[in-house]
């Protein structure tokens, strides 16, 4: 085995322990403590965090690499990139059907010429398999399952309520009981498909018989990476323009005003088509560059997060020019002048610790907006990797089969579910930190 | 006749109950003053009256009847014809109080329309009239943002008296007008008050603008009422002790340099419950009793109500820290600590498709001033006049257009922390609110020495590390000031440090400045429109209109013996606790715009004395004495 | 107010130039016309006089910025880049790789994008403007708080499902209009009215609550306790003082949008098969032409700058506050 860090996963990881490094020291700094603590006492932002949270630890999973050693002499590894979350869904990923198959279903979704038998809905290779004849006991059989899946998803959050003893008796402020109470519901359903998948196709098979579960959990990393890297890529170029711009005033702020009319005046969906179609043409005359599909793959989705980046810097690098020239003008920044304190001191202590409260809203509330770009962009065809498993690229395959009859409905409903969950929670967490870290709310 | 009766009035904030049990009455005609500091319940209350509360906030309890109708008890659709119809109401902020994008006219039309039946023009045209706006037929079509601030303030006047309410509540109506305003606007809400046999509710913090108008004054703290007395009772013999504090605590002529008195610790957090009296823990001639049972109504002469345990109460000075004299002023060193000379500092307009500038706004035009070490000089003048610009200009702020700052007899060039620094007015943007007090003292010199810094300016050590946000206006001002001392400057330039703050607040800001210049030898550059503030500090006085000096001289020169008419007018403006009225010299009118100044003596479009030369050219100086000059064609 | 305008027409000038260099400079820094030539021709036609003759046909087989070669001013007019951008500025477009004439394209599509784009952005504003009255007029209750989380649950879901959902449910199931396709004239509206309806439900969410939080915003403001103390009923309070205000920043900040009405909706036009400007921009990114992206970049800045300028003079309209300088 040898494990592969694709670039994606390395600033996933970084942003990863950035996050919690930055929520250490934020514990250290009053203000943000404070912010942070009023975010901890919502019920709602707390089931939403938790909702992200086990989001990010799949993505988290999905996002450990490596290449399987061949069998045979040498160092010789598979061409193919796994990721630690493929090697857990192992069974998911390699029960591949022929085609079609509807969720928790025994036989095939199409009919087909079975030798002898006339034109019928073939049996399913995997889907229901251990029945063997005994298909009236199908109903009965899920049941069990979905019992002992409530079992277990019950003890899963019976231990985790237990191990969360402690924090709870340490952080008493913050609404545990909303944490818990996402948990018991995440443990129930988990336990519950778990369960089922041992045996069936839980969320049903694609048009190529794969799992659509897998594929789902799977486009979760897709749509995480695509949220937080973007922002992470722009905010370096938005915070320098935007507090240089308000804080130089003069001709600086011209040239940077006139960068961000210029960009923003672009219609952003063609300004993301041509550079990803320019993308794509090195990507497609540099074949030596990338060693696995897999990087190829990657390449891409960095390059489409730059690309979204560049084209969304524009509004807070304006948010945040306003914001400094209101700073400029406030008092303390002014007795810091009288006081002869150096310009960078001033921009480093009093303007870029009172406009964070802007970059922390602005990072929220562009990760839903980020995640349903993704969808749209890959449908247009200049989103990510056709290759690369999304909620876009679901969707796009997903859609031809809806003039079936009767329809193909499982995949585009999973993808929905899955889709609504991640955004809806980014939503509602966006909304209290917003709240939270908004001086006009502190009314 | 009773028109308004009040009884036990409580609104809540969650647990919090900011008005506690209030009750009191209103005669018919009569004006009775409600007065306080900020946070002690007086604009809720008023607020209540008019079941017009913040959404936050509900009626908890009480009753109010007007003339025999219980408000409380009517459906909302009945109290909206209490509200305009027989209650009016103004407020504070005229700037923010009418609506932007609505003809001043319409605006009065629409409550014409409610309580009058139909919107005559010719009606608003009569209420603009009687609330002294000039050529009221034109002005009825402008937007308010043409309109200075004492003109909105008359519009929202004209708007209550559209409905000929028996009863005007005004919210501190005039706190946010200059002080000339301020005199008209008072003069106006009087007469308009006597003319139409109309009840006045006054809320103010102010117990000059108190002395002035009211019939009969309440005192306002921490939620309750604790004395209601007739206007000279009250003003004679004030009976409860906060009242007293608050009367020490104010600067005057008599009160000049010396430590004035001041009222220790602050207002209770309205979520404290109490047991006894709530001014206890700061009052100093509190008896055991006080802390325990709250104390009943006395009645120590007919009218005159106080709650208060003290049988006899004592007299204004007694305990806490009484006015001590201060030792004789050193006399005035030759050489100026700083010049200026002909300082100007001009804004362009800038017009036209090449933006070319077309005109000059001259916020200073032309500036002269002196100050030498220890001594404090006080600008004086109204918002606009360019007073915090020259600050500025001399601190190296504002770039200057021409002209010399000189320090020590050097030209500065640049900032210079070391020798000049500058105290801010308002306490919560001066200090960033992410900076621990240790950090922000630190600003200008990391090696300061913060524990001493914050004893010099009357805080404790320890509260080097918490922040901003857990101190009240006063400290934050005390922590601004320390800030500013720790690079050791010989002139600290003060742009109304005290304008923020509450009456006994602003008594312990002036004691420090005046501790300070008397220990370290500061000098003040004091910018101010607080004439009480200035009589208390200052040693001389400049005066300042549109961008110019017309007067200067000693403090006792300017403020006893004023020449400038402008000078004359501003010192008459501002309302006297004896509550002289008449004999006044009244300007009319509003300051034009610093834009287009008006030829000859700036002055002359509101001057009583104006003459023809007055249009013609700008007065040069006439010297009065060594120390006193002005800028009049009529210095005598 | 007439020099204001001239300055920002004059201004607009160095915007558009700026976008063409920056489009121009997209497709050349990492291509080059042979590139270009190879991924159009295929790769099996691939000889160098196929590639020389594909550049010739295009006009690419002159240099990029500067033409060393030529003469005067020709050095800088024998270019690609002025051939190809700098004419745009006299709305000359050139061909599309197919060979059609891309301004007369324009012309035939913007009449479908607008049938869709106008009615869309009429009744869109409308909707969430109601809506988001509806709420303020009940804020604080339960209505409210519901209205909230519809809007948050509303605005969490792709706009990909909207379709979606939408000609599944109205056009297959219950069989109401056709589920794709387009006629011109009267007959345009039976394709229309699914279009226009999904567009208008699929960005109510995030506009009527961000026009609630405007509103209430408005309602907290020191001339509304006025109108209250004035004795003015709430529902006078909110639609004569509130909503006046609050719709400046609302119609002001939609006016920068109705010239780009004309670019159409890619997502729309493509689902439904309307042939609108819109489709016309996705058909050309798939078939990666350059030279109709670039004139449809162009139109766009060109468009979105009338669309700011048209920002301002709509805030001198309605807000008296307002004069331009």
């Amino acid at each position: 085995m040898k494990f592969v860090l694709l670039w994606s996963d390395a600033l996933f990881f970084l942003l990863v322990v950035t996050a919690i490094v930055g929520g250490l020291w934020a514990r250290r700094i009053e203000h943000l403590r404070v912010s942070w603590r009023r975010v901890g006492q919502s019920r709602v932002a707390m089931a939403a965090a938790t909702l992200l949270v086990a989001f990010v630890a799949v993505a988290l999973l999905d996002s450990l690499h490596y290449r399987e050693r061949l069998p045979g002499e040498g160092e010789n590894y598979a061409v193919e990139v796994r990721s630690a979350l493929d090697a857990l869904l192992a069974g998911l990923r390699t029960r591949t059907e022929k085609t079609y198959s509807a969720p928790l279903a025994t036989h095939s979704f199409a009919k087909e010429t079975i030798e002898g038998e006339g034109r019928d809905f073939p049996r399913l290779k995997y889907g229901g398999a251990h029945l063997g004849d005994e298909l009236g006991r199908h109903e009965m059989d899920i049941a069990l399952r979905a019992v002992q899946g409530l079992a277990l998803g019950l003890i899963a959050w019976l231990a985790l309520w237990l191990a969360g003893a402690p924090l709870r008796r340490r952080a008493t402020h913050l609404a545990w009981e909303a944490v818990f109470a996402t948990l018991f519901a995440l443990c129930l359903v988990s336990g519950v498909a778990a369960a089922l998948a041992g045996g069936y196709h839980v969320l049903g098979t694609d048009k190529v018989g794969q799992d659509v579960l897998y594929l789902t959990l799977k486009s979760i990393r897709t749509g995480l990476l695509i949220g937080t890297l973007t922002t992470l890529i722009m905010l370096p170029a938005a915070l320098f323009l935007g507090i240089l711009a308000g804080y130089a005033g003069g001709w600086v702020d011209d040239v940077i005003q006139y960068l961000y009319t210029t960009l923003n005046s672009i219609p952003g969906v063609l300004l993301i088509a041509a550079a990803v179609l320019m993308m794509q043409v090195v990507i497609d005359t540099h074949p030596d560059w990338f060693a696995t599909a897999a990087e190829r793959a990657d390449a891409r989705l960095i390059a489409l997060c730059a690309i979204l980046g560049i084209t969304s810097w524009t509004g807070l690098c304006r948010l945040l020019r306003g914001e400094t020239l209101k700073l400029r003008e406030l008092e303390y920044v002014q007795a810091a002048r009288a006081l002869g304190v150096s310009s960078l001191r001033i921009l480093t202590r009093h303007i870029l610790p009172n406009v964070m409260h802007i970059v922390m809203i602005a990072i929220v509330m562009d990760f839903s907006g980020l995640v349903l770009a993704e969808a749209v962009l890959s449908y247009v065809g200049i989103g990510v990797d056709p290759n690369t498993i999304s909620f876009g690229t679901m969707i796009n395959t997903a859609r031809m089969e809806l003039a079936r009859e009767p329809m193909v409905w499982w995949s585009l409903a999973s993808a929905f579910v899955f889709m609504f969950a991640l955004v809806l929670a980014a939503n509602l967490f966006a909304d209290a930190v917003r709240d939270a870290f908004d001086p006009r709310g502190a009314r | 006749m009773t028109l308004l009766s009040v009884r036990d009035l409580r609104v809540a904030i969650g647990a919090a109950r900011p008005v506690d049990g209030v009750s009191f009455e209103i005669g018919a005609g009569e004006t009775f003053a409600l007065v306080g500091e900020s946070g002690c319940g007086k604009s809720l209350t008023a607020l209540a009256l008019m079941r017009l509360l913040p959404e936050a906030a509900r009626i908890a309890g009480g009753a109010v009847q007007l003339a025999g109708t219980d408000l409380f008890a009517l459906p909302e659709a009945r109290m909206r014809e209490v509200r305009g119809g027989r209650i009016g109401m103004i407020f504070q902020e005229p700037a923010t109080s009418l609506n932007p994008v609505m003809t001043v006219g319409s605006q009065i039309a629409e409550a014409l329309r409610l309580h009058a039946g139909s919107a005559d023009p010719r009606r608003i045209v009569e209420l603009f009239a009687a609330v002294g706006i000039p050529d009221p037929e034109r002005r009825a079509d402008e937007y308010p943002f043409q309109m200075s601030g004492g003109m909105k303030q008359r519009v929202m006047i004209a708007m209550a008296l559209a409905g000929e309410p028996e009863l005007l509540i005004a919210d501190e109506p005039t706190t946010a007008l200059d002080v000339t305003i301020q005199a008209q606007v008072l003069d106006l809400l009087a007469r308009l008050a006597k003319e139409r046999g109309m009840a006045m509710l006054l809320i103010t913090h102010d117990l000059g603008v108190v002395a002035r108008m009211a019939d009969r004054v309440g005192v306002m703290y921490a939620g309750e009422l604790v004395e209601i007395a007739p206007r000279a009772a009250f003003f004679a013999r004030p009976a409860h002790p906060y009242a007293q504090r608050l009367f020490a605590a104010l600067p005057d002529t008599a009160s000049r340099r010396t430590r004035l008195a001041t009222i220790p610790g602050s207002v209770p957090n309205p979520a404290e419950r109490h047991a006894g009296c709530r001014f206890v823990s700061r009052c100093a001639a509190a008896l055991p009793v006080c802390g325990t049972v709250p104390p009943p109504w006395r009645e120590p002469a007919p009218g005159h109500r106080v709650r208060c345990h003290l049988e006899a109460v004592a007299k204004i000075g007694a305990g806490g820290t009484a006015p001590t004299a201060t030792a004789e002023q050193p006399p005035p060193p030759a050489e100026p600590l700083l010049e200026t000379h002909a300082l100007k500092v001009h804004f362009p307009i800038r017009r036209g498709v090449l933006q070319r500038a077309v005109g000059w706004v001259r916020a200073v035009d032309g500036v002269d001033l002196s100050i030498a070490a220890g001594r404090t000089l006080a600008l004086v003048g109204e918002s606009g006049c360019g007073k915090t610009t020259v600050g500025k200009a001399i601190l190296g702020l504002q770039p200057v257009t021409s002209g010399t700052v000189k320090l020590l007899g050097r030209v500065r060039e640049g900032l210079a922390p070391g020798e000049m620094q500058m105290v801010f007015q308002d306490p919560f943007g001066s200090l960033n609110p992410r900076l621990s007090i240790d950090a922000i003292v630190r600003e200008g010199r990391p090696d300061a020495d913060v524990p001493a810094l914050l004893r010099q300016v009357g805080l404790a050590p320890e509260m080097a590390a918490r922040y901003p946000h857990e101190f009240s206006g006063g400290q934050r001002q005390r922590i601004a000031i320390a800030r500013a001392l720790a690079v050791a400057p010989r002139l600290l330039i003060c742009d109304e440090p005290t304008s923020a703050l509450d009456v006994s607040v602003q008594a312990q800001i002036l004691n420090l400045l005046l501790d300070l210049q008397e220990r370290l030898g500061l000098a003040y550059l004091f910018i101010t429109h607080n004439i009480a503030a200035v009589e208390f500090l200052a040693h001389e006085v400049a005066v300042m209109y549109l961008g110019r000096i017309v007067e200067q001289g000693t403090a006792e020169e300017v403020l006893e013996n004023p020449r400038h008419p402008y000078t004359q007018a501003l010192l008459a403006a501002v309302p006297k606790l004896t509550g002289t009225v008449g004999e006044r010299l009244l300007v009319s009118g509003d300051p034009p715009s610093p834009a287009h100044p008006p030829s000859g003596c700036h002055f002359h479009p509101r001057c009583p004395r104006a003459a023809a030369r007055c249009h013609a050219a700008y007065p040069a100086t006439a010297v009065i004495s060594a120390t006193h000059w002005v800028r009049c064609y009529f210095p005598d | 107010m007439l020099a204001y305008l001239i300055r920002r027409l004059l201004y607009a000038l160095p915007i558009l130039i700026g976008v063409n260099v920056i489009t121009f400079a997209l497709f050349f820094i990492v291509n080059t016309p042979d590139d270009m030539a190879r991924m159009q021709l295929g790769v099996k036609r691939v000889t160098p006089e196929a590639i020389e003759k594909w550049k010739a046909e295009r006009g690419y087989d002159l240099p990029l910025f500067w033409n060393e070669r030529a003469e005067g001013a020709e050095k800088l007019t024998r270019t690609i880049f002025f051939t190809k951008s700098v004419r745009m500025f006299a709305l000359d477009f050139g061909r599309a790789d197919d060979g059609r004439d891309i301004a007369r394209e324009i012309r035939m599509r913007m009449g479908p994008s607008l049938a869709i784009a106008v009615p869309v952005f009429v009744l869109g504003l409308f909707a969430a403007i109601s809506f988001a009255l509806l709420l303020v007029y009940f804020r604080a209750s339960y209505l409210d708080f519901a209205g909230v989380v519809l809007c948050v649950a509303m605005m969490s879901v792709s706009s990909l499902f909207y379709i979606i959902g939408g000609q599944w449910l109205v056009a297959k199931v219950w069989h109401l209009v056709p589920i794709s396709g387009y006629a011109g004239g009267l007959a345009a509206g039976k394709f229309i009215v699914l279009p226009v309806v999904i567009s208008v439900f699929a960005g109510l969410g995030a506009s009527a609550r961000w026009y609630r939080t405007l509103f209430l915003e408005e309602a907290g403001k020191d001339y509304v306790r006025t109108a209250r103390a004035k004795g003015l009923s709430e529902r006078l309070v909110l639609f004569r003082h509130v909503l006046r205000n609050a719709l400046i920043p609302i119609l002001t900040g939609a006016v920068v949008l109705i010239p780009s009405l004309f670019m159409g909706s890619l997502l729309i036009e493509a689902f439904f098969g309307i042939p609108g400007l819109g489709s016309y921009t996705i058909d050309a990114i798939n078939a990666q032409d350059f030279a109709v992206v670039r004139a449809m970049v162009f139109i766009g800045s060109a468009l979105y700058i009338v669309g700011l300028l048209l920002t301002d003079i709509s805030y001198t309209l309605a807000d008296p506050r307002i004069r331009l300088q």
